[in-house]
């Protein structure tokens, strides 16, 4: 898949600070979580996609285009929802949302006819006609995702989708980004907090720390790497199980009680456990594979 | 992305031309604006001096209403460019509040509802935003102001005759030229006063307080230095004096009318340098 956004030695700098520094990594998946602590540069970095922002050195591509030379095809081809509060007080949600998508270049009509579908799309379709003013925040979240869609971006930007946001209304929001990234239409950078958001939506994840990239990995090649990890809880006279494991090449940490945490070599077929526990009378009760999660990974990177 | 189907899809339809789109700021806040009946009242308030200066134009050209009101001919004011002069500086002065009813609400309610982000985050300008804000107020005062300015000169033209309007051309050019400046002015101090008071009524009072806190502040500099200087602080003055110029007023000004067109270029480079700090699409929080 070619790259969605792709920074080359991207730095920016507010005053004597720099906010992003030497940034390098290409960005194919079809979700990209963008995660870091507060401050570690994630707003700015897509601020400076969106061209809000000018870098002081290297630059970005969004979807192939430069964003120090071709910014108004990357507005053409992205959606972008702030993180703010950001709409028009006395305008109803149709009319907002058929603006935006005119700004974005789509014909009156089609305008309209758009801005009807992304409002029901959302779930808005009943209160389209209400003024965004008496929203409710998880009403407001809906209707900025809908401008954001109106005009059909290839690339969208969610900059903490479901800030504020309720359980019911943030089921909601995860539920729409994933059948916005089962569609197959366009690609998503979510930036979040929420480890657990990132987690359900997004196949690579990006994480910041002041300013610089920690860590860029594609979750599922991570999670498939990564069973290898086995846990396993046996019943029964277990003594010599964990010294009988390390003989067929397994590395083998006993917790007690009959838990064990252990690493598959290369090759090792599961059943061979199963085997070894049959021939001495154990009863496997649990067998997991152990991947980490994304807290885990989180923290790794953010203890590097 | 149809609304029975409930799946997204992407827009494959042709897009408008990119110059054209700074118009849908004006088309979609212009609904809004007429819905305030104490601005349409206003508007239509603003056309009772033309109208009267319509009548007056025709009144002086027919001889049948002078003799039946028995009015002598040479009693009449004539029409000429300090008749034009005078229409241009009462129906300036109506702009002046127009803007002040109007010019509140052209930034201040995006700033406040931070919804820039929204605007340049599409292949929208700011220069286009600005354009589009200031085209909606532009077009207001351009219709209480050199639109009837000029209609009356066609009156007076074709009334008048050929030879007339052959030898005054220059005052048509006059009222667009002295009246589009004016209304560029107001519309620039309108657009930057609405984006750094995000209150509508304290940016519609900072408005009227430019223009009426600048006269009494020259009036005052006037009185206290003893010159004529402080003038220039009254933006009412000083288009006055671009008026005269314009209109070949045969007084003396109190000050050279190049100082005059000085403060209005000074006054628009300011307006400009305030927006281009407020109008963005985020802020640097230092």
């Amino acid at each position: 898949m070619p790259p969605i956004v792709e920074l080359d030695g991207l730095g920016v700098r507010f005053g004597r600070r720099d906010i992003l520094k030497d940034l390098r990594v290409s960005l194919s998946g079809r979700t990209i979580g963008l995660l870091g602590p507060n401050g570690a540069g994630k707003s700015t970095l897509i601020q400076t996609l969106v061209g809000f922002v000018r870098p002081n050195s290297g630059t970005a591509r969004v979807l192939g285009h430069d964003i120090r030379r071709s910014l108004t095809p990357i507005r053409s081809l992205v959606g972008y929802m702030p993180e703010n509060d950001s709409f028009i007080a006395d305008m109803n949600a149709v009319t907002f949302t058929r603006m935006m998508g005119e700004l974005s270049g789509l014909p009156r009509d089609a305008a309209l006819e758009r801005a009807h579908e992304a409002l029901f799309y959302v779930g808005l379709g009943e209160a389209r006609y209400r003024m965004l003013g008496t929203y409710s925040l998880g009403m407001k979240q809906l209707a900025k995702l809908a401008q954001a869609i109106v005009h059909g971006p290839r690339l969208l930007i969610l900059d903490e989708p479901t800030n504020g946001l309720d359980p019911p209304a943030r089921a909601r929001m995860i539920r729409l980004i994933q059948e916005m990234r089962e569609s197959g239409e366009m690609h998503l950078l979510i930036c979040s907090h929420l480890l657990r958001d990132v987690e359900e939506t997004c196949e690579q994840v990006l994480i910041l720390k002041q300013g610089r990239i920690v860590h860029c990995s594609n979750l599922e090649e991570e999670r498939r790497a990564n069973q290898r990890f086995v846990e396993l809880e046996a019943f029964g006279p277990h003594d010599g199980f964990a010294e009988a494991l390390t003989e067929l090449g397994c590395h083998c940490e006993s917790t007690g009680l009959g838990r064990i945490k252990m690493t598959l070599p290369p090759g090792f077929e599961v059943r061979e456990i199963y085997r070894l526990a049959a021939s001495r009378d154990l009863q496997l009760r649990r067998l997991n594979y152990r991947r980490d999660t994304l807290e885990e990974i989180f923290l790794k990177a953010m203890e590097s | 992305m149809a609304v029975y189907k409930r799946t997204y899809k992407a827009y494959e339809g042709a897009l408008t031309p990119a110059w054209s789109r700074f118009l849908i700021l004006p088309r979609s806040a212009y609904g809004r604006l007429m819905s305030s009946k104490f601005l349409v009242m206003y508007l239509v308030a603003c056309f009772f001096f033309p109208l009267g200066c319509a009548a007056f134009i025709y009144a002086s050209h027919n001889l049948s209403f002078l003799t039946a009101m028995n009015i002598p001919a040479g009693r009449l004011f004539q029409v000429n460019g300090q008749f034009f002069q005078f229409f241009c500086g009462f129906q300036g002065g109506m702009a002046v509040l127009l803007t002040s009813f109007v010019g509140p609400g052209l930034v201040a309610p995006d700033l406040a509802n931070n919804s820039l982000p929204l605007y340049f985050c599409r292949p929208f300008t700011r220069a286009e935003y600005v354009f589009g804000k200031m085209s909606l107020l532009l077009a207001l005062l351009s219709a209480i102001t050199w639109v009837p300015g000029l209609l009356l000169f066609l009156i007076q033209s074709s009334l008048a005759g050929a030879n007339w309007a052959g030898e005054n051309s220059w005052i048509g050019t006059s009222i667009f030229e002295g009246l589009m400046i004016w209304d560029v002015t107001l519309c620039l101090i309108a657009l930057a006063l609405s984006a750094w008071v995000k209150w509508r009524i304290a940016a519609g009072g900072a408005i009227l307080a430019v223009f009426f806190a600048g006269a009494g502040f020259g009036t005052a500099v006037n009185a206290i230095v003893r010159t004529q200087y402080g003038s220039l602080l009254d933006l009412r003055k000083v288009i006055g004096l671009v008026f005269a110029q314009l209109f070949r007023d045969p007084v003396l000004p109190p000050v050279p009318a190049s100082d005059a067109w000085a403060v209005l270029a000074v006054t628009c480079a300011i307006c400009l340098w305030l927006l281009s700090k407020r109008v963005k699409a985020f802020e640097v929080v230092k």
